[in-house]
């Protein structure tokens, strides 16, 4: 309970454990794949055989290293190619959303406001199903009736991006959205009084004031896409996006190269996400 | 002499900051209780370690003669209104009220009863079954109140309950609790920053600053002879000035002026005079009053609270003097000259 | 109100072209192509062969159901594991430990599935560090199947579901005023009546959000069932994997598609209607 209520020593000490046991459960498999990153082996489990760069750099007809693998780092630029065409799209269209909901008021708004939160709840796989077929329709419809062939919306990248960015609008415009909460209308009446149109009301006050929110919508929406599956499973064409590439090896021919690569997202991520908090501690 | 609560040289520090100094004091059965003094001085604190929430470092609490050292809030006979009132969102007043009396599974029928009567002492018969968001700050207070007071405690804590409301409820609720705590007769301990409340509505009340009491006493006593400097400045209002000497029964201010005060017994560093005990152009002959040539330089209209700012002819100090709104002072204008008799009694000098 | 500008439209034509576009119409397809089927000569007709099809084949509505029961039971327990941990980080703990503790609560959630069930793949493994570890202090002799088990597949749910019930949880249990807590115990409350009278009634709302977030995550997803679990574990998001992109019946796979969206929203209903929460407050 709180601290202010008497608790038994027994009571804080268990609670205390259990607090452990949990974040060890929550770091375990991380931990495990950074360090069998650097394995001297050609398995990708136990036993550890030393210490070893190896499938990093490697280049050799046993082991191919991270960096020496062309089609891990297409797929790695792929993701990131795909993450921040999405991030920049979803954040554009979420922060229109974010706007228009919170400050405009009309008929079917709320039907549209249902609409708009429905990736929340959809599965990822029928999301993905959805726009396939819509696609797959399109693009057979206007190939039967016009002759022509729109390429993208076969499997391909620019569908995965597609794909994307319909759900990752719905999170910018629920975080863009719960700053925008917090803004005092005043300040865009006191603009107004001074003969802005609203438009300029919107980009010269609204939109700074967000600033910070839509950076941070940005970043999620950019790790959203980057890390996401099932959507993109179904659209991907002949570029496969990392965790799909990663999935086909897992299954099929998983080297330790895939501890490797683990390795470098668990890093990058965790390093972003401590420099981010370190960052936001300084301001306050 | 049979004490509700006892407390005995209690101390609570915090790291090295003492927030409670070893105070020490009693508290009679079925009066009104009140702790005054500004935030930061310990009474919260010290609210706290009677109700259970916060550990004594040292020294001890009795109730009813029995230490509370080993008890836990919840088994303690003492209830505590919070300032924030605490009432729970998701029951109803009826919920709410009954929620301690379910606590000692008593008889269903047995803690309706309670409820209905606690209600109708309140004045809320009849909301029973509305959610507690929905009430105003004056019925919200009342839940608060019953929901303790149906319990029966020994004594009864209230932290700055009167806060929230508005000028007038609050000036409403002070009479109404008055009334409620003589009525039903538990011990009410009453801690507030305001000394309006604390006067109006307590039989005792102690001052605090800094974690120790400076004073306790009537509200009267309190009032007309403040034991020390703090006291004297807090309660009620007055005019402080620094002495730079005594001697020969004459103090003499840091602007030069010279009053008469005799009968001290030691050097004193502060005097305080209050607005009210000046009396202006006195007629009558009285005894043992220092007459003070005045003019009136400003006139503070304020009601019954009228004031009017004054200059000391010989030094130039700017004093406060309550305004009689009679016809004697309907002409007096800024600029006139004035005599301001006061008693020596009511010249108050302390050591620091 | 003033009349509508053109600012408000601006605002709007995005909006209504993402959603019509890429969710109102990709689910219409959906619906429609669910009750197609394709004739012998290669005509698409009307049919609820697609649906029969999923009612009276065993397999499919047993693994359907199989799979409802298990996300459930995932989601109960996310609750009961993560709901200490989140009283912990903020009714326990000071503000300046919790934030970064939180902190490594959400770094699972960017590094993404694939990375963390894949770091599961590795502990569980006959030769993966947890039997390794077991069989060096003694305690068994030969490893433990672990993996490829409904055990694997239900660790690899919950770490992901937990995860997102965390965050809403907190977020109630910020809201609730210590003094709350204090009240009851001063009323006369244990520790145990302070839990189920006050803490979990005023949660409720916070809870069950989050239990519908990731009841929907659960139930939709792939990449846990498909590399952490076995043959005897299957996953109905896998059968609608398998008829889009194995078997190409996409009529089927889009039924089956449309089954989960509307079956999981009825179990979600259900549980709405038990736990007594309207939807309105649940969802913000």
């Amino acid at each position: 309970m709180i601290r202010t209520l008497p608790r038994s020593p027994l009571y804080i000490t268990g609670y205390r454990i259990y607090i452990l046991l949990f974040y060890i459960f929550l770091i375990m498999p991380l931990i495990t794949i950074c360090v069998l990153a650097f394995n001297d082996s050609n398995f990708i489990a136990l036993p550890w055989m030393g210490f070893s760069l190896d499938w990093f750099f490697a280049n050799t007809d046993e082991r191919l290293g991270l960096f020496k693998d062309p089609d891990l780092l297409l797929s790695v630029w792929t993701s990131l190619q795909t993450g921040f065409l999405v991030a920049l799209f979803s954040t554009i269209v979420g922060t229109i959303a974010a706007l228009l909901f919170e400050n405009e008021k009309f008929r079917l708004k709320g039907l549209l406001y249902f609409l708009a939160l429905s990736p929340l709840v959809i599965p990822g796989v029928v999301l993905g199903i959805s726009i396939l077929l819509s696609a797959t329709n399109a693009g057979i419809y206007l190939e039967e009736t016009f002759g022509i062939d729109i390429e993208i919306l076969a499997p391909s990248f620019w569908l995965v991006v597609i794909g994307q960015f319909s759900f990752c609008s719905t999170f910018v415009m629920l975080l863009v959205g719960a700053r925008l909460k917090k803004f005092d209308p005043v300040l865009e009446e006191a603009a107004l009084s001074l003969r802005a149109t609203k438009l300029q009301v919107i980009w010269l006050i609204t939109i700074p004031f967000l600033r910070s929110a839509i950076i941070g919508a940005f970043v999620v929406a950019f790790l959203i896409s980057f890390s996401n599956f099932n959507t993109t499973i179904f659209l991907v064409g002949s570029d496969p996006t990392l965790p799909v590439d990663l999935y086909s090896r897992i299954k099929f021919s998983s080297t330790p190269v895939l501890n490797a690569v683990s390795f470098m997202i668990v890093s990058f991520i965790t390093l972003s996400a401590m420099v981010n908090f370190a960052m936001n501690r300084n301001r306050e | 002499m049979s004490y509700v609560l006892e407390i005995k040289n209690v101390t609570k520090k915090f790291g090295d900051f003492k927030a409670v100094d070893s105070v020490s004091f009693n508290v009679e059965d079925g009066g009104f209780f009140s702790i005054l003094g500004g935030s930061g001085c310990g009474k919260t604190t010290l609210l706290r370690m009677i109700s259970g929430f916060e550990e004594v470092t040292h020294g001890d609490l009795l109730v009813r003669g029995k230490s509370m050292e080993a008890i836990p809030p919840e088994r303690r006979p003492v209830n505590i209104i919070f300032q924030n009132l605490a009432l729970f969102p998701m029951m109803n007043v009826e919920k709410n009220v009954a929620f301690g009396l379910q606590r000692q599974r008593l008889p269903k029928k047995e803690v309706n009863t309670r409820v209905e009567e606690m209600l109708e002492r309140v004045g809320l018969t009849g909301f029973e079954k509305k959610k507690v968001t929905e009430l105003s700050g004056g019925q919200r207070q009342r839940v608060a109140i019953a929901r303790s007071l149906v319990l029966n405690p020994s004594i009864l804590l209230l932290d700055e309950p009167l806060g929230a409301l508005d000028r007038k409820l609050r000036e409403h609720m002070k009479i109404e609790l008055k009334m409620l705590q003589k009525e039903i007769g538990t011990t009410f301990i009453y801690i507030t920053h305001d000394q309006s409340e604390a006067l109006v509505m307590s039989d005792r009340v102690a001052v605090m600053n800094q974690g120790r009491f400076e004073q306790i006493d009537t509200p009267k006593n309190l009032y007309k002879n403040p034991k020390t400097s703090f006291v004297a400045g807090f309660v009620g209002e007055s005019n402080e000035f620094d002495v730079t000497g005594y001697a020969d029964g004459i103090l003499t201010t840091k602007h030069g002026y010279k009053l008469n005060k005799p009968d001290l017994d030691f050097q004193p560093k502060k005097l305080f005079m209050r607005p009210e005990a000046f009396i202006l152009n006195p007629t009558e002959e009285l005894e043992d009053i220092e007459l003070i040539e005045m003019k009136v330089k400003t006139i503070l209209f304020d009601g019954s609270n009228t004031k009017i700012s004054a200059t000391i002819k010989q030094s130039q100090d700017e004093v406060l003097i309550a305004l009689p709104q009679n016809a004697q002072f309907e002409d007096l204008q800024e600029g006139d000259d004035v005599q301001a008799g006061i008693h020596y009694d009511d010249i108050k000098c302390y050591r620091d | 109100m003033k009349k509508t500008s053109s600012t408000f439209y601006l605002l709007l034509i995005p909006v209504l072209l993402w959603l019509i576009v890429l969710i109102v119409v990709p689910h219409m397809d959906l619906m429609f192509k669910s009750f197609r089927l394709e004739t012998d000569e290669g005509n698409m007709i009307f049919s609820l062969n697609n649906y029969l099809t999923f009612f009276q084949d065993e397999i499919y509505w047993l693994t359907f159901v199989k799979t409802a029961l298990y996300s459930i039971f995932v989601t109960f327990l996310a609750f009961v594991v993560t709901f200490p941990v989140a009283f912990y980080l903020t009714k326990v703990i000071g503000k300046q430990y919790s934030g970064f503790m939180t902190l490594l609560l959400l770094i699972p959630i960017w590094i993404g599935e694939l990375v963390t069930v894949y770091g599961w793949m590795i502990l569980l493994r006959d030769n993966g560090v947890i039997n390794n570890f077991l069989m060096k202090i003694g305690l068994i002799n030969s490893p433990i199947e672990m993996l490829f088990t409904n055990f694997s597949m239900t660790i690899g749910l919950l770490y992901m579901s937990m995860l997102f019930m965390i965050v809403p949880m907190m977020s109630a249990l910020d809201s609730l005023d210590d003094s709350l807590i204090e009240a009851a115990s001063d009323l006369g409350a244990s520790k145990w009546t302070i839990f189920r009278q006050i803490i979990i009634p005023y949660t409720t709302p916070g809870i069950v959000s989050g239990g519908i977030i990731v009841f929907m995550l659960v139930i939709g997803d792939f990449v846990a069932p498909n590399i952490l679990g076995g043959k005897s574990s299957l996953w109905f998001t896998e059968q609608i994997y398998n008829k889009f992109l194995a078997s190409f019946n996409w009529e089927e796979g889009a039924a089956f598609g449309f089954l989960l969206l509307l079956l999981s929203s009825i179990i979600i209903w259900v549980a709405l209607k038990l736990t007594g929460q309207k939807l309105e407050r649940v969802g913000s």
